[in-house]
């Protein structure tokens, strides 16, 4: 962390091999481990909650149904009746990346959804499904698309480029808001944090003072706790309205 | 309050110095490269890749496990909810029908009471109308009766009154002459001063 004058607040986020040479041999970091936890306490949630099955739930289960049907309802309300089908994408993508985002404020975590590999593999994943189901449903209407309907052909030359630009800054900007939304937040808690330590040096002066950034990292905590979940619905949605597009007749 | 106040300058001051320090620190931490952006690194690139296996399980765990239980838990509710709807709904039916049943019921009974009510008051009447016409009748039978007999006893009294005025004749006659008159003679007397009576 904190060394010397300088702060390494990028330390962070570097990968480290777990499991010595065997992880250096599979390339498994401590991303890939975290990615398994996130999704082994998903896992575990739906399971030890579902597990009474009762009519009338208790809070657990009720937990469960709220995360099931919250998730269900922005798929179908969203994408249409054909969100039924995407539902379980939908669903594991918003879990996995709330997951992710969650885990990595827990101290000495880490936070996979803060490398840029992972975000833009999951939105690259979303633009793919968008244009395989598009070309699948539409056929070749979907290239219709790069041409607003009603706009004068004048207009073509201008609007199409446009349109397809667009269309194709999905994925950057779906995986960069993500990336930096959750590096900010971790790059914040690090600088706050040496502060403390930094201010440590100078004696009881710079303890009494020390409050000051552990107060602000305490308020920086329940912010990314917003932020957490709301990276992981606008990811959510968003993918839900590429995919009403695709799936749009 | 005091302490807050101090908590609240020393966190602006922190913060202020912060942004500032970021700023002095930023410039060598980009030297250093984002570890996100080191993709000659095989652990950045290794991430996707474990990353896709790992995402694709926790897909197939959710969609073929984990979903449909919740969703068959859910369905179940709701159908055991509609079910009891339904139950409830036919048992208000039910009730609703028994309810009309009971009010016709009543209905009809006081109809029936009414009807009752009336044909004994309807016959009441009558036999007391028959009673007080028998009552009449034999009341003018009666009073007939009774009239005849007057008449009788009427006609009987002026037949002995005959013999009363002869008697009281004959006995002023021997009273006011000392001689007894003859009997045939009053009676003759008796007969013609009568006669001039319309009795």
């Amino acid at each position: 962390m904190a060394g010397g004058s300088s702060i390494d607040v990028l330390g962070q986020f570097e990968l480290h091999p777990v499991l010595g040479g065997l992880g250096e041999a599979l390339r498994f970091s401590q991303s890939p481990l975290y990615m398994l936890v996130a999704v082994c306490l998903v896992l575990a949630f739906l399971y030890f909650g579902m597990r009474p099955a009762a009519v009338v739930p208790g809070r657990f289960q009720a937990a469960a149904e709220v995360a099931y049907e919250f998730i269900r309802n922005m798929a179908v309300d969203t994408i249409g009746p054909e969100g039924a089908a995407f539902f379980p994408f939908i669903f594991t993508l918003f879990f996995f990346i709330l997951a992710g985002n969650y885990i990595g404020l827990l101290p000495f975590s880490f936070t996979f959804t803060s490398h840029i590999a992972v975000t833009l593999a999951l939105a690259l994943l979303v633009f793919l499904l968008s244009v395989i189901v598009s070309l699948k449903v539409q056929g070749f209407r979907f290239f219709a698309h790069f041409m607003p309907a009603g706009a004068s052909l004048a207009l073509a030359p201008l609007l199409i480029p446009i349109e397809i630009l667009s269309f194709l800054s999905r994925p950057v900007s779906l995986s960069i808001r993500l990336f930096a939304n959750m590096v900010a937040g971790h790059v914040m808690f690090d600088i706050f944090a040496s502060f403390v330590v930094m201010l440590a040096g100078f004696g009881v002066v710079g303890d009494v003072f020390a409050i000051g950034p552990i107060a602000i990292n305490m308020a920086l905590v329940a912010l990314e706790l917003l932020v957490g979940v709301l990276q992981a619905y606008v990811f959510a949605i968003l993918t839900c309205i590429y995919l009403r597009e695709a799936v749009a007749h | 309050m005091g302490v807050m106040m101090k908590t609240v300058r020393a966190g602006l001051l922190a913060a202020v110095s912060g942004v500032s320090l970021l700023a002095m620190a930023a410039p060598g931490a980009y030297a250093a490269g984002m570890p996100q952006l080191d993709f000659h690194n095989p652990l950045v690139t290794g991430q996707v890749i474990w990353g896709a296996v790992i995402f694709l399980g926790f897909y197939l765990v959710l969609s073929r496990v984990m979903l449909p239980r919740v969703g068959r838990v859910l369905e179940d509710r709701s159908t055991r909810i509609s079910n009891d709807l339904d139950v409830a709904r036919a048992a208000k039916q039910d009730a609703d029908k028994a309810v009309a049943e009971l009010q016709q019921a009543r209905k009809d009974a006081l109809a029936e009471a009414q009807a009752n009510l009336q044909k004994a008051l309807d016959e009441e009447q009558r036999a007391a109308e028959q009673k007080m016409q028998e009552i009449n009748a034999r009341l003018a039978s009666e009073i007939s009766e009774a009239e005849q007999r007057v008449a009788a006893e009427k006609s009987r009294a002026f037949a002995a009154l005959k013999d009363i005025a002869a008697d009281t004749t004959q006995a002023l006659v021997s009273r006011l002459t000392g001689t007894a008159a003859d009997a045939s003679l009053v009676a003759q007397k008796v007969e013609g001063a009568s006669a001039h009576l319309s009795l």
